[in-house]
Formats: C-alpha cells, sequence, structure tokens
C-alpha cells in the first residue's frame, strides 16, 4: 500500500509538475506570440462589434 | 378560400379550415420531440404519483405532470398562433437575437433573489432568536439553511448565468441561438427544476449533501435540461458570425461543461424505488466526502467563480465602454483558472479520514489559485484605467467595480483558510460562514446586480434605468449590509475558534459548548442587521427594475439604414 502510495506521489511530484509547467508554458507562448497580438486586440473589440 | 369568421366557430368543418388556412408548416421535428417527451414524461409523473406510498413524491410527480402537459399545450398553442412559420435568423440584415427567454430569466433571477435573500434573513434571525422557527417542521433552520443557500446560489445565481450567457454569446457571435423551443425548454425547465428542489426542503426531502441537496428524481431533470443547455451554448457558438470565440464565451463554456460533470458524479444515487424520495449514493465513507467536496468546491470555482468572471469578461467592459485591460491576460486567467480550480477541493476535509497527502493537495492548489484570481481581478480592474472618473457618476459600474474587489479579497481570504494550521481554527466556526458571504454577497451579489441593471434595459429596449440615485441607495445600503455582516462573522468566528481550544491549566476545556453560543449572540444581531440591509437593498433594486420596464423612456428606434454612415456634425 505504501509503496503504491509512494509511486503515484513521486510520479505526480515529477511528471505532474513537468505536466503543469508545459501547459502553462503553452499558453504564455500562445498569448505572446506577436504575431497574434492583432488577432487579441482585435478580439477584445468583440463587445463593441455588434448589432 | 374560406372567409376567416369573427364569431366563435362551434362547429368542427369550419373549426379544421380555419386551422388549415393559418398553418402552412407541419410541427417540426424540434416541436414533436418536446411534445412527444412531455406527454410521456407527464404520463410516468401520473402514474408514479398514483402508486406512490410517499406523500412527498406524489406531490413533486403531480407537480410534473402539471408542467409537463402545461408546455406541451403551449408548444401547441405557440405552433397554432404563428402558423407553424420559421422564425427569421436575421431581419435586413440584422441579427433577430432571441430575447424571449432571457427576459423570463432576469425577472425569474430578481424574484429569486429577494425570496432567497429574505429567507437568508429569516434564518440568521433563527440563529439570534431561536424561538423564531415557530417549533414548526417545515420552518426549522435544517430545511430552511439549504432553501436559502440553494436560492440564493442555484435559483438567483443560476438564473442570472442562464439569462447573461444567453445573452452574451449571441450578442459576441452576433447570431440567433438555434431553436425555438429548446432555449424556452432550457430557462423553463431550469427554474421546474428550482420549484421541485426547494419544496423537496421544506418537505423534509433531502440527500443532505452541501449544495445537492435535491433528491435523485430532481437531479435526473436537472441533467436533462443541462445536457440540452450545453447543446444551446455550443449551437450557438457553432452559428457564430464572429471568427473568435470572445474570452467571456470561454468561460460559460467552462462553466456548462464542468457543472455537467460534477453534478453527474457527485449525484450517481440509487434510489431505494422509483415510487421513493429516498435514494443512496453509491460512494462509501470518505470517498463519498471526497466527491462531495470535489463537487462543492467546485461548484464554488465553477458556478460562483467561472461563470461571474464571464459576466465581468462581458459587462465590465460594455458598461465602461472600454475594452477589456488585457485581453491576452484574459486567456490566461481562463486556462490557468479551470486547470488549477479542479485540484483544490479536498481542503474541505482537513483533519479527517482524508490521507493527509490529499488534504496538502488540496491546500497547495489552493494557494497556487491566488496567481490566477489575482491575474482576473486585476484585469476587471484595470479595465477602468483612464475611466475611473466613471465611477463618481455611474453607480452601476461602481457596483461592478466593488464586486470584483470583493472577488479579490475572499480569494485572498479563502487560500489562506485552506492552510491547514489556519483551518484548525476556522473551520466549523462563524469565520468559514463570513467568508463565503463576502464571496457570495460582495462578488457574486454585486457582479449580478451590475448586469442586471445592465441587462434591464437593454432587453426592453428603454434609454437608461429608472432612477441613477435609487442604484446609490441600493449600492450604499447592501454596501453597508455586507461591511456589518463579514466582519461580525469575523470577530465571531475567530472568538469561536479561540474558545473550543482554550484549555484550563490542568488541561480541562476552558468553556463549555453553550457558552460559546452565548458569547455569539450579539453577533448575530449585528449579522441579522446586516442580512437585513441587503433584503432592503435588493427590494430598491426589485423597485427600479420594475419602474424601469414599466415606465423607462422608450429607446429611439434605429432608423438608419444597416451600413449607412452618421453625418458628422
Amino acid at each position: 500500500m505504501n509503496e503504491t502510495y509512494s509511486a503515484f506521489a513521486g510520479f505526480a511530484q515529477t511528471w505532474g509538475l513537468i505536466y503543469f509547467m508545459i501547459m502553462f508554458g503553452i499558453v504564455l507562448a500562445y498569448v505572446m506570440w506577436p504575431k497574434n497580438r492583432k488577432k487579441f486586440d482585435d478580439a477584445a473589440q468583440i463587445p463593441f462589434r455588434e448589432d | 378560400m374560406v372567409v376567416p369568421s369573427l364569431a366563435p366557430c362551434m362547429d368542427s368543418n369550419n373549426w379544421g379550415a380555419e386551422m388549415a388556412q393559418k398553418k402552412t408548416g407541419l410541427v417540426s421535428l424540434e416541436e414533436g420531440g418536446f411534445a412527444i417527451f412531455l406527454v410521456l414524461l407527464a404520463f410516468v409523473c401520473i402514474i408514479i404519483a398514483g402508486k406512490t406510498f410517499d406523500q412527498v413524491m406524489a406531490f413533486h410527480a403531480g407537480l410534473g405532470a402539471l408542467f409537463a402537459a402545461v408546455s406541451v399545450f403551449m408548444i401547441f398553442k405557440n405552433y397554432f398562433d404563428d402558423g407553424g412559420e420559421p422564425i427569421p435568423a436575421e431581419i435586413n440584415g440584422k441579427p433577430n437575437y432571441n430575447i424571449g427567454p432571457i427576459k423570463f430569466g432576469a425577472v425569474a433571477a430578481m424574484f429569486w433573489g429577494v425570496a432567497g435573500f429574505l429567507v437568508g434573513l429569516i434564518i440568521a434571525l433563527q440563529l439570534a432568536w431561536p424561538a423564531l422557527n415557530f417549533d414548526l417542521p417545515w420552518t426549522n433552520f435544517g430545511r430552511l439553511r439549504p432553501l436559502h443557500t440553494s436560492a440564493v446560489i442555484f435559483a438567483f445565481g443560476g438564473n442570472v448565468l442562464l439569462a447573461t450567457s444567453m445573452y452574451v454569446v449571441q450578442r459576441t457571435c452576433r447570431v440567433r441561438m438555434p431553436g425555438k423551443i429548446l432555449p424556452w425548454f432550457v430557462i423553463l425547465g431550469y427554474n421546474a427544476f428550482i420549484v421541485i428542489a426547494g419544496t423537496g426542503y421544506l418537505l423534509g426531502a433531502t440527500q443532505s449533501k452541501e449544495y445537492a441537496e435535491p433528491e435523485w428524481y430532481a437531479d435526473l431533470w436537472l441533467t436533462v435540461v443541462w445536457v440540452l443547455y450545453l447543446l444551446l451554448f455550443l449551437g450557438t457558438l457553432w452559428k457564430r458570425k464572429e471568427p473568435h470565440i470572445y474570452v467571456a464565451n470561454w468561460f460559460y463554456l467552462a462553466f456548462i461543461v464542468t457543472i455537467a460533470l460534477l453534478h453527474v458524479t457527485n449525484n450517481l444515487t440509487i434510489p431505494v424505488s422509483i415510487y421513493s424520495t429516498k435514494s443512496y449514493i453509491v460512494w462509501a465513507g470518505v470517498q463519498d466526502a471526497m466527491v462531495q467536496w470535489w463537487y462543492g468546491h467546485n461548484a464554488v470555482g465553477f458556478f460562483l467563480t467561472a461563470g461571474f468572471l464571464a459576466i465581468m469578461y462581458y459587462f465590465i467592459p460594455k458598461r465602461a465602454e472600454r475594452p477589456v485591460y488585457s485581453y491576452r491576460l484574459s486567456i490566461v486567467h481562463f486556462w490557468a483558472l479551470i486547470f488549477i480550480y479542479i485540484w483544490a477541493g479536498p481542503h474541505h476535509l482537513h483533519y479527517t479520514a482524508l490521507p493527509q497527502w490529499a488534504s496538502t493537495l488540496g491546500a497547495t492548489f489552493s494557494i497556487i489559485l491566488w496567481m490566477p484570481s489575482w491575474g482576473g481581478m486585476i484585469n476587471g480592474l484595470m479595465t477602468l484605467s483612464g475611466a475611473w472618473d466613471k465611477l463618481r457618476t455611474d453607480p452601476v459600474l461602481r457596483m461592478m467595480v466593488v464586486s470584483v474587489a470583493f472577488y479579490g479579497m475572499s480569494t485572498f481570504e479563502g487560500p489562506l483558510m485552506s492552510l491547514r494550521s489556519v483551518n484548525s481554527l476556522s473551520h466549523y466556526t462563524d469565520w468559514t460562514i463570513g467568508h463565503v458571504h463576502s464571496g457570495a454577497l460582495g462578488w457574486v451579489g454585486y457582479i449580478s446586480f451590475g448586469a442586471l441593471y445592465c441587462l434591464i434595459p437593454w432587453l426592453w429596449n428603454k434609454k437608461s434605468l429608472y432612477s441613477l440615485k435609487l442604484v446609490n441607495w441600493h449600492f450604499w445600503l447592501s454596501t453597508l449590509g455586507i461591511v456589518l455582516y463579514i466582519t461580525a462573522m469575523w470577530v465571531s468566528g475567530i472568538m469561536q475558534g479561540l474558545m473550543w481550544r482554550a484549555y484550563d491549566n490542568l488541561g480541562f476545556l476552558e468553556y463549555s459548548f453553550v457558552e460559546t453560543v452565548e458569547a455569539m449572540h450579539p453577533f448575530y444581531i449585528i449579522r441579522a442587521l446586516g442580512g437585513a440591509l441587503f433584503v432592503l437593498g435588493s427590494l430598491i433594486m426589485a423597485y427600479n427594475l420594475w419602474m424601469t420596464v414599466r415606465h423607462g423612456e422608450a429607446e429611439e428606434a434605429d432608423t438608419t439604414p444597416a451600413g449607412s454612415l452618421a453625418p458628422a456634425e
């Protein structure tokens, strides 16, 4: 039982951390990508573009 | 040709001819499908009502049969009234937004809000003066408390979320939401769930799971409604004319999807019999507790946070007439929030049979939540940068900005309380109640009030609210009420926690339980006073909105043809 626990905990503490950091990195790269800037500036105006 | 006669058509020939003349299309698949489903439902309800030995079940099944039958009648009445003509998706090149169900949701939200706040005030008074439960089973604290929490969270908050999400998703996708019956089914079906759940509590039918009290049949019904709500929302996104999905819709979508998942998992119960209100959950012991608080905390995270953040991201920019401070930050906010919130639940079970690693995990993720919460708060507040002067003149905007400030405050306090050392003092005390109410009254309440103050004039095509002065009164009365509420609960809760853990030098407990109750009495009175001010504010709001709808000045019709430019002054 204890071995299962430490195996799980070890997995979560290493790979879980790496997984979360990678996901966060992907999101940051997506939002900071210079080419996307115009798209996001444009999207921010959506509420004002209604009919 | 049959000449339509003004006299009531008594003979069947004439009636049939008139019908044939009026209707141009057949019953659509949607109308027919809903009608068949509701007819079957009515029959099942009648059979259950007839065979059950459980009085509450008989009442609810009867209610269900009635709702279903009336709905079938409404479907066909509507069909014959409009002759089965499809509703145009666009008029003069502009989207023909569907606002009927949104109007219903907005009115229902105001009604349930006032009712829910009032029940809250009653139970606050009961805690100060227990005789106020009148020794009746239906009015005791144990039954009224879930009535209060469900009325404010699911009835008030839920209708605000349903109404605003239908409004925002249509507007930001610039398309009419799909379906003729579907949107009405979602909003009316949801409110039918509220009625079944609320009357169930008063009559004693409960699963005894916090924020998941409704029994199995109400849960089953909500599942049907919720899945259709998801399809309605996705269908609107699917039809969108705007290529980008605005951030508010992401938050609404996360709210809808996650609530579906949470609701189904936490309500996997097996009824004792189909004729009984009673059911048992499939999990046992600590697993049940863990699933319950995974559900409970994510009800906070995805119902009371993600859904209302969607409101923040649409209504604050609209009201301030400025785009959100950083759209890029809003994307980081979204993904960080949904990835982290889902893990925080175990912090409700410190010092229980739950393994310590699980409770540590919950606390760790709660602390990490500081980042997205404050990122979002800063994003909401900074939207006002360069327009702070509007706070002085526009009490609606002020309400929404104070709401975001309360969001920041309660999301700072929450992670602090999730730490085991702090939790050992705060848990089971009034501190928790104070914390919940700074989030519920301050954040959820104020952002909802702000959204309704915006939405009602828009929906009824009015220039502005009936009275901004009354909004000001609402704002200051309820702010005073919230401050009285949370400060009283802080003092009372910390005092209660300290009294429980006080030992004398021989190692005996210093205070008996009843001594702590006695010491809290003055704070209970202050809390009830705060609640009374909050209720008073909501009544002023209801009056103001009513007068806006009835007597507000109509918005001038937009006479400029679409696409033409207005002449320069």
